[in-house]
Parts: C-alpha cells; structure tokens; sequence
C-alpha cells in the first residue's frame, strides 16, 4: 500500500545555551515552534496536530509535561502524543509525526522536542539509584569511555582521533548561530590539553549541557505544494532497539544501528552510503563517536572509520561531511538533541543552512541514538520528493 | 479519524489481549517481572513470537518508577533481540496503541505488540500525580489528583447534575460488577467510606494500584488468521484540552465528545463502553459528552473505581472492550482513555466485530 510522502516545511530553534533564564519551559518551546511555523508561513490553526518529545521527566521535575505544554503549543482541541525513546527521542518524536502524515491520519504536524536542563540537574536525573541494579554515578560519559576504549583496541586508532573531531564540530559551530558552544579561540592544543574526564575522553571531547528546544512542520504532498521554501522530503526513516546489557552485544558497533541505517537506506533506494549521501548530522556526544558512527552506519569499513576522520573526509569541505552544524558536541539540550540532527539535514537539502551549508547537499542522514547505545532513529532526507 | 473518512486504507484489528491481577502492593516483583507473564501471555493467545511483530510500542511513567529511562529495562523483558522496530510514549498503554495504529496504516508492518504498565506503590500516588502539574503556579502548591477530582464533583453537585447519593451509586455498581473481574483490585461490597476531600469520599475515588497490559494488533487478513473474530478499530481519535483548571468547564469534557466525533461514535448505537473514570463523578461527565444512554452497558470489568493502575488502565479499557467482541459478547464497543487531571486529555476508539 502507498504511503504519503513527507515534506519538512518549517523548521525553528532556539539558541541554545546553559540556562534560558528569561523564560520558562513553555516560553521555550513556543519560541521553537513560532520559528518553525514562520518558516513554513503558517499559523497555529493549520496545525492539525502536536507530538512532542523529550529526555525524561526529572530533567526538569516535571511528570508528563505535555498535559502543562498543550496551551503554549496551540494543541488545546487537537491530538497531542508524547514520545520518549531516551538520546533518541529527538529523532523517534520527528518519526511518530511523520508516520501521522505518511498515515494520511493528519495533513500537517507540528513537532517538537525540548529540554530545559538548567531547571535541574541532568547528572542526578540519571543517577537516582536502584535496588538491586548496577548504579549508573559517573554519569553518561562513564559508561560510554569503556566502549570508546573497545573500539580504539579494535581499529587500531591513534589516540589523537578524538581530538580531531571535537576540534573539527566546535569550528563548525561557529558558523551556527543558534550553536550553544561558540569557542572563538578554539585550537587542537586546547583540546588536547584539556582535562582527562573519563579516560580516553576529554573535557572538550564532551558535549555540553544545553537549554532549548527544536521544531519542524511535517506535511503532505499538498502543504508541500503550498509551502513558501523548498521543502526537504523524507526518503526513509526508522527506529531500532535492542537490549541493554546482554553478552551478545556489541556496544562498538550495536546490530540495531545497523539494522535501523540499512532498512533507511532500503527505503530511499541507496545502495552505497558512501557514494549515494552527500553529509550526515549524526548523534556523536563524545568525540570518539563520529568514526565509530561512520563504521556503524556503512560509511566506511568496520576498523576505518577513523581514517576518514584523519583525512578530513568529515570536515565541513571534505567529502563526506559530518555534523556541520557542530553536532551534540556544540549543542546539547539532550531530548531536543536527536530532533537537532534530523532538522539540520533537512536545512542541508532545502540549502538554508547558512554559513555551514554544505554545496550540493542533495541527500542528507540525520541521526540519533538512546540509552546504552540501544535505542536508534534516523531518517534520510532529499531535495526532491521520493518517486512511486 | 475514521476508516469511513479515507477510502482504501487498511482494516486494524486488536487481535489478543492479556493483563494482569492489579494489586495494591507489588514489593517482590520489579516492573519487568510483573510485565513478562503478560508479554508471554498476550503472545500465546496468537502464537506470534517476539520475532514475528512488526512494531512494538509501549506506554509508562518514569516518575512512578522514581528513576529515569526506567522504561529501557522492561524493552530487556520483551526479548529486544535481534533488534526490533520500537517505540515508547511517556502516557497510559492508550497512547502507545494509538502509535501503533498509525505504524500499521503506513504499511510499514502489519503486526503490532503494544504493552503499559506501572507500579504507583512504592510512591505516594496523590502527591507524585501534582508533579503533572504546571511547574511554576500550581505545582509547588501540591494540590493532590483526589483534590482535583474533588472540584470537578463539586462543580457537578453545583451544576444539578449530581448529588452525593449519585455518586455513590457509581461506585456500588462499579464493585459489584467486578465481582466478575478477577483482575480487579476491588470487588464486591466496599463501603463508600469516610470524606476523602469533600464530596468525595474513598468509595467515589480510585485504588491505588499496581499492574500491566498487553494488546496485538494486527492489519486486514493477518487479523483474521491470529483472531476468529478480531475487534476491527472503526475509529480512533484523541484530543487535549487546555491544562489549567481556572480555563475549564469541570463539568463538561469537550475533548472527549470531539475525539468520539472523530472516531465514528455518534455513527451507529455502541452496545458497550469502557470508560476510564478514575472518580465516580467523571463517568457522569464521560456519559454525558459520549451521550450514552442505559441501553449501553458501561464498565462491566468495573472500570477504573475497581482497578486503576496508572498508565495501564487505558490500554485495559481498550482489551477489556476488544476481548468482550472476541468472546461474541459485544458488536460495536466504545473504548476510551484519559490522561492528566480531571480528564485533561481523552482517547476515544470504535471498535466492531464482524457481522454474525
């Protein structure tokens, strides 16, 4: 059976920062959607429905805030759907509202993810503890820097990789502007010589903990046809999951991520990411990410992908861009974060990216991934509608 | 949205449905062992295995679980192994079925495992429910959801359309009729008890509760191979209201009237109703925007004043009314699910047996 094809028509941020201060959670995510509806140049009513998303709850205290957000987003008398898929959900909120669309159940949706960490404290909100479970204390970092050590051993990588990268994302976030991290002065040597946090991983190979929020409008063929700018059209999307923790796991390169990248890459008609994918905004919250990423989703072989971060292939005028708006690791407000990768391609093909605008980005992959590198969302998104 | 409304889209089905007891405390189980007899159970019925669903979407709270990403541990209990296509809404089961039926009109998989469940006690349910609450005016006040209810009954009793005698009716019946509920949490003859917050009293309000639920969902002849008389969703439909209560008629749900409209409700006379009406005064609201009149039979299972586990009792009220037309026991069933306070947000769905 057909499914309807998908349009991003509007796209809005906020700039993100440490703490927004001057408004409050629902200030912030107005302040995203009015911007994403500007873009498509459409107002509250020719919204016929609202998925929202974000990271847990205790990030701010807040249980469910969906039910407190339904009147800044103009859902009140609409459908309003709350996804939480953990780091994923960005990308898993912008796919719930596609299917919408793709369903033919709506004509046009606002969606939006969000997170205001300045109003707790993210750390705690992940280390609450748990009778009888294994206590998560070091936060995020801790349990990812044994798997970055996995892949070093395994690939044979110099350890200056992961410097390579972060110094590549914070140079691309300068030309961002809703970018959190804006580092004027930034040189490898510094991140070099910044702080060992959670060894191999450095101070400034860690995303930072950010204040904002992402919104796009998804719509038909027919709010397509209206919309004022190029749409950017989805050509494939889905989401994976596996479990935790078990001995047949991966934590390199996890199944469901590749799993999730071939049944994109399947539904766009790419039979060689490599070649047929122009740049990628990928969820790489710590540096070492990026080549691990780049292996996982087929762009290079397994143990290669750090060679094509050493050659530059990943730099904003390389070969194979990556996370040209300077990625998690320049912006972090983590449940808005995934949604941030999926926007940032669809600017990418509708060519608005401004000064980080990468020259004929006609096929771009937006990722996200969640919990103990369990949790996967992607989409694919193109400047010309999907054919069929 | 109706099926009428879009020709050539594809017939949904719940095809199997299994919950479990739901008990007051439930201290020697964590959530996934409560939820796995469930998933096991729900999996039999159709002879499906974990590796044979297309899509699998779950619904719970992390703040009843009282840690974060507390739903990454139950997807473990699902057998997430090879990697399933998988989803999670933080709202009751309702929701959660409501994804999964917009993934199965893609044609993007033509089988569905949606599951909710949630444990409220090892918290204090009335004081975790104000975190819902609008976080800068009303939440440090921590007005509790029986207060709440409290001033939805009491803007009734003071519309005329209710007095405390009324209510209470609800309740009575509410508990003899899960006498036949072996899952209920309260069954039989349970006083109306002492004012909780005026008007209501304990008999008017809701246990506290622990359980879980699981529904199959299955597109056009896949249904009819798992089900010998699946429960075909006509419609499925849900709508928010605004959150402050200051810019609310308590004694109205508008919201839920639009999304029954959406659905299909006022097409055709339902023969039955699930409603989930967690305090007795809001079945007379729910009644009143649904127009059901005593010829519908509402809350055989005893609903919500009988067994009320927080983000379960939706998805319950949408098996409860499924496996009611499985049994031959209902044609054309109303099944409907809330969220927030006094009834802030409300899913409707139609659901219809074949004709015999």
């Amino acid at each position: 059976m057909s499914k309807e094809p998908v349009a991003v028509v509007g796209i809005g941020q906020t700039k993100h920062v440490a703490a927004r201060r001057d408004v409050s959670i629902a200030g912030l995510v107005r302040e995203a959607a009015r911007r994403a509806l500007d873009d498509a140049e459409l107002t509250w009513a020719d919204v016929d429905a609202v998925v929202i998303g974000k990271a847990p709850d205790f990030f701010e205290g807040v249980m469910m805030p969906e039910l407190y957000l339904a009147d800044a987003l103009g859902a009140v008398g609409k459908p309003m759907l709350r996804v939480h898929t953990a780091g994923s959900v960005g990308g898993s909120t912008a796919l719930v509202a596609a299917g919408l669309v793709a369903a033919r159940v709506h004509g046009t949706v606002l969606t939006l993810a969000f997170e205001k960490q300045s109003e707790s404290n993210a750390m705690w909100g992940l280390s609450l503890p748990v009778p009888f479970q294994q206590p998560l204390l070091a936060g995020a970092g801790g349990f990812f820097a044994p798997h970055v050590r996995a892949y070093m051993r395994r690939s044979g990588a110099p350890d200056t990789v992961g410097s390579l990268v972060a110094y590549k994302d914070r140079r691309n976030a300068l030309k961002n502007p809703y970018a959190h991290l804006h580092e004027h002065d930034i040189t490898l040597e510094k991140v070099q010589a910044s702080p060992m946090l959670w060894d191999p991983i450095r101070y400034s190979e860690t995303c930072p903990s950010s204040d904002g929020a992402c919104a796009m409008v998804l719509t038909d063929r027919a709010g397509a046809a209206r919309a004022p700018r190029p749409p950017a059209w989805m050509l494939g999307g889905a989401m994976r999951s596996e479990p935790t923790l078990f001995a047949g796991k991966d934590a390199v390169s996890p199944q469901a991520g590749k799993d999730c990248a071939a049944d994109v890459y399947r539904q766009a008609g790419i039979g060689d990411p490599r070649r047929d994918i122009d740049a990628v905004e990928m969820y790489v919250p710590f540096s070492w990410y990026e080549p691990m990423w780049l292996e996982n989703l087929g762009f290079a072989d397994e143990g290669e992908g750090w060679k094509l971060t050493e050659a530059g292939v990943t730099e904003l005028d390389g070969d194979l861009p990556v996370n040209m708006s300077g990625g998690v690791l320049s912006t972090n407000p983590i449940g808005a974060s995934g949604m941030i990768r999926f926007a940032e391609a669809a600017l990418q093909v509708r060519g608005q990216a401004g000064e980080h605008q990468v020259e004929r980005a006609r096929r771009v992959l937006g990722h996200a991934y969640g919990g103990g590198s369990q949790f996967f969302s992607m989409w694919l998104v193109g400047a010309r509608p999907p054919e069929s | 949205m109706t099926r009428e409304e879009t020709p050539g889209v594809r017939d949904i089905a719940i095809v199997a449905f299994a919950q479990t007891d739901v008990l007051r405390t439930t201290d020697e189980l964590s959530e996934v062992e409560m939820l796995m007899p469930v998933l096991h159970s729900v999996l039999d019925r159709t002879g499906l295995k974990t590796a044979d669903i297309g899509f699998t979407c779950s619904g719970s709270s992390d703040y009843l679980a009282g840690r974060a990403f507390s739903f990454t541990l139950a997807l473990d209990g699902v057998g997430a192994w090879p990697p399933i296509s998988e989803s999670h809404v933080e709202m009751d089961g309702a929701w959660a079925l409501y994804e999964a039926w917009t993934k199965l009109l893609t044609g993007d998989a033509d089988t569905a495992l949606v599951y909710s469940y949630g444990k409220s006690s090892p918290g204090s349910l009335r004081d975790v429910l104000t975190r819902q609450l609008d976080p800068y005016y009303v939440a440090p006040l921590w007005p509790d959801s029986v207060a709440l209810a409290a001033l939805q009954a009491q803007a009734l009793i003071d519309a005329g359309e209710a007095d405390e005698s009324a209510l209470a009716t609800i309740g009575t019946r509410s508990r003899r009729v899960a006498t036949l509920n072996s899952h209920a949490q309260l069954r039989g003859t349970v006083p109306q008890g002492d004012y909780a917050v005026r008007p209501l009293r304990t008999g008017d309000c809701p246990p506290v509760g622990d359980g879980a639920a699981a529904v199959i969902l299955a597109a056009g002849e896949r249904a009819r191979e798992l089900c010998s008389r699946p429960a075909w969703i006509r419609g499925i439909d849900h709508r928010i209201e605004a959150h402050s209560l200051g810019v609310r008629d308590l004694t109205d749900s508008p919201s839920t009237r639009l999304a029954a409209e959406r659905a299909g409700v006022f097409e055709r006379p339902v023969d039955t109703a699930e409603l989930h009406a967690p305090f007795s005064a809001q079945e007379i609201v729910l009644r009143k925007a649904l127009r059901l009149d005593d010829s519908v039979r509402v809350n055989l299972s005893g609903g919500a004043l009988a067994a009320n586990p927080m983000m379960a009792a939706g998805l319950i009220r949408m098996g409860e009314a499924a496996a009611r037309i499985h049994r031959g026991e209902s044609d054309r069933a109303l099944a409907h699910a809330t969220s927030g306070p006094c009834l802030q947000q409300n899913l409707v769905a139609v659901l219809e047996g074949d004709a015999r």
